[in-house]
């Protein structure tokens, strides 16, 4: 296949997104005749129309999609110099995904076991630290939206936001010190004679689920938060008089109303795991290896972009595979998520 | 057989508010009990003490004879119909039905079974699998009264369930719960500002103002002989004369107020020279007759099919209002008109004025 298909491709389809939204809004439209709503044009003018519409939709296409589809163009493309570029050698191959899973663009004896390792350890725990997120955020944001008086949720909130004014780098250094061997913790405990010997926190890959599990808790408390905060609390109090026990209130009154933001939350907070760098990259034990840092390395360390681009596009269709299975199961809909 | 519910001298305080003030008073099994009184009154708190959401200040609270100290609202024999009904939308109606029940660990085919039955109690048979939002606010009403008597309750509570319905359906449901009632047989104890609910449905009204309970009667006692000012001036229209006892002749006193002295029967008993106020409904003033005359300017007439309301200023700072019926509405004075206007001191009431009423 020769490389114009891709260019055609990646300034096509996103036309061809556009294209289908109109064509099934202008479908729902004249399914509802008359009913329809007064149309978003017909209430703000040509003028204002034209430019939201243009301004969203270069935004969307020269911020979002075009440099996604290069990525994705670029992975199918082998490693070349630069004068090679679009030359005759520029053509489409399958040699970055075989890497992957082969550790060798041609020789398919022997499976990439490192890197195929590190992918299912990245995906396995960020599924744990996301599990780990909501049970931690889940009781903190119910008291919040439901128990706490007014001053103590605008505290809380002060609390859980300030400290993420200190950037992601700074914060998985401080993490660094806090559990390093000669660090405050193992000082602490060493003083007061409770260990012997400092324990390799780092090592153990305690600093790397903790950095993990704290980089992006904001993301799962808000939309527990506003999820759990829109629950009618009478609600509660109608399934406590008929008899319920707290848990049985929050499993099947608070939960089910709450789907939607839980949903979002874990996959925000899974998304972001799955593709962090700062924390694995300061905060990974000399053992633990976390994909994100070994796509940066084809990047950067052994300057194949298209390999990197493989493996940052194995990476997100992962997720997105996995996220969406998740959501299948659970019966939920992109729409409700983002409700 | 001990009460359905007892409160003896509850008190419940938020801070330095007190919301209801040394509470007492007895519900018969399978009564229907209305609390009545303006918002913020403190019959809502009442009730969420007697369902156990608010734990009193003071005082005790039995159900069936049982006190209720420390005892949450789960393990009451209480439930409660919220004001916006609660019900849970992701749920369908059958398991809104029977969450209590799923709650106890009712199996699914015995839950079902219940779900229908209450389902035929409330006239929407086959509703079982639809959706809350299917409902019509009607509908949806009396789904979650059968919510609330899956649980086998034995006292059901409700707080001005019917508010939020529109006029005709408000009237169509008194009827209903008050038929539901009947046929389940346990307590009802309603809270309601709307005096036409609590007195076609109830047998008993407790009237509330300001957190105390000013009296606790039938209906057709509170609109005939209201005990305090507030009653007779809360349950239904009634135009008050205040002033001053100025002779007291058994069942009758004489009242010196601005149009008059004036004469009504004097059930509390009150001395020469106390505050009081002489009540007369509308409907009891006549146009030249009686014997308690005083005179008045006829203002404005609201004509209202079978009754005529006139309003008169007098030379009180409130204005009269006379309501007549029928043939009488024939003799309305017009606009500006001087008439004299009487009524007969059986017809009258003279209770204390506010403020001196728990002397």
């Amino acid at each position: 296949m020769h490389s114009s298909v891709g260019k055609v491709l990646i300034f096509a389809l996103p036309v061809v997104v556009i294209a289908w939204f109109w064509a099934t809004a202008l479908m729902e439209r004249r399914r509802l005749g008359s009913l329809a709503p007064l149309g978003f044009v017909q209430r703000n003018g040509v003028a204002v129309a034209t430019y939201l519409v243009l301004a969203v939709a270069l935004w969307a296409v020269v911020m979002i999609v075009l440099p996604q589809l290069f990525m994705v163009d670029l992975s199918f493309r082998p490693k070349l110099p630069p004068p090679q570029v679009g030359g005759e050698k520029d053509v489409y191959t399958l040699a970055n995904y075989r890497y992957f899973l082969f550790g060798s663009a041609t020789d398919t004896s022997s499976w990439n076991t490192t890197h195929l390792q590190a992918f299912g350890l990245t995906i396995v725990a960020s599924v744990l630290i996301t599990a780990f997120n909501f049970a931690l955020c889940y009781p903190l944001a119910f008291h919040m939206a439901k128990a706490a008086p007014a001053a103590r949720v605008r505290l809380l909130m002060l609390l859980l936001i300030a400290p993420y004014w200190v950037n992601e780098i700074l914060r998985a250094f401080a993490f660094r010190i806090l559990l390093g061997s000669g660090g405050v913790l193992n000082q602490a405990l060493l003083g007061l004679g409770l260990i012997a010997e400092p324990i390799d926190f780092l090592g153990l890959d305690v600093g790397l689920y903790a950095g993990l599990s704290y980089a992006y808790l904001l993301l799962m408390i808000f939309p527990l938060y506003n999820a759990i905060e829109s629950l009618d609390t009478n609600q509660i109090e109608a399934a406590r008089d008929l008899g319920a026990p707290w848990w049985h209130i929050h499993l099947f009154v608070v939960m089910p109303h709450a789907k939607p933001g839980i949903a979002s939350g874990c996959t925000l907070v899974f998304m972001l795991t799955a593709g962090a760098l700062a924390a694995p990259l300061v905060l990974s034990g000399p053992r633990t290896l976390w994909f994100t840092p070994i796509v940066y390395d084809r990047f950067y360390q052994a300057f194949n972009w298209p390999q990197g681009a493989a493996y940052a596009f194995i990476l997100l269709i992962a997720c997105i595979v996995f996220v969406l299975t998740v959501m299948r199961l659970g019966r939920l809909t992109l729409g409700e998520i983002t409700r | 057989m001990a009460a359905a519910v007892d409160l003896s001298h509850v008190t419940i305080r938020f801070g330095d508010f007190t919301a209801v003030d040394d509470a007492t008073l007895s519900i018969e099994p399978g009564e229907f009990f209305s609390f009545l009184g303006p918002s913020g009154c403190g019959k809502t708190t009442l009730l969420r003490t007697i369902s156990g959401f608010i734990e009193p200040t003071e005082g005790v609270v039995r159900i069936g004879g049982e006190d209720m100290k420390g005892r949450g609202p789960n393990a009451r024999p209480t439930a409660l119909i919220f004001q916006n009904l609660a019900l849970f939308p992701m749920m369908s109606v059958a398991d809104n039905i029977t969450y209590g029940l799923r709650v106890r660990g009712v199996s699914r085919a015995e839950r079902r079974k219940t779900a229908e039955r209450l389902l035929d109690l409330i006239a929407l048979p086959g509703s079982a699998d639809k959706r809350i939002d299917e409902l019509s606010g009607g509908q949806k009403q009396r789904v979650a009264i059968a919510r609330a008597l899956a649980v086998e309750p034995k006292v059901l509570l409700l707080d001005e369930p019917l508010s939020a319905l529109d006029l005709k359906l408000r009237q169509h449901m008194r009827n209903e719960l008050r038929a539901i009632q009947r046929r389940v047989g346990i307590t009802f104890i309603y809270i309601t500002h709307d005096q036409g609910e609590a007195l076609t449905m109830s047998d008993r009204v407790a009237v509330m103002n300001r957190g105390v309970i000013e009296q606790i009667a039938d209906g057709r006692t509170l609109y005939t002989a209201p005990r305090t000012a507030f009653v007779a001036s809360f349950v239904g229209e009634n135009n008050g004369f205040p002033g001053r006892v100025s002779a007291v002749d058994g069942e009758i006193a004489a009242v010196e107020t601005a149009v008059g002295v004036l004469r009504g029967r004097n059930l509390r008993k009150l001395r020469v020279g106390s505050d009081a106020v002489l009540y007369v409904r509308p409907e009891a003033l006549v146009i030249g007759r009686g014997s308690e005359l005083f005179a008045g300017v006829a203002q404005t007439a609201a004509f209202e099919g079978t009754l005529t309301h006139v309003t008169f200023a007098t030379r009180g700072d409130r204005p009269v209002t006379l309501t007549a019926a029928g043939r009488a509405a024939e003799a309305i004075p017009s606009e500006g008109e001087e008439v004299v206007l009487g009524f007969d001191p059986a017809s009258a009431l003279v209770v204390p004025a506010e403020g001196g009423a728990h002397a």
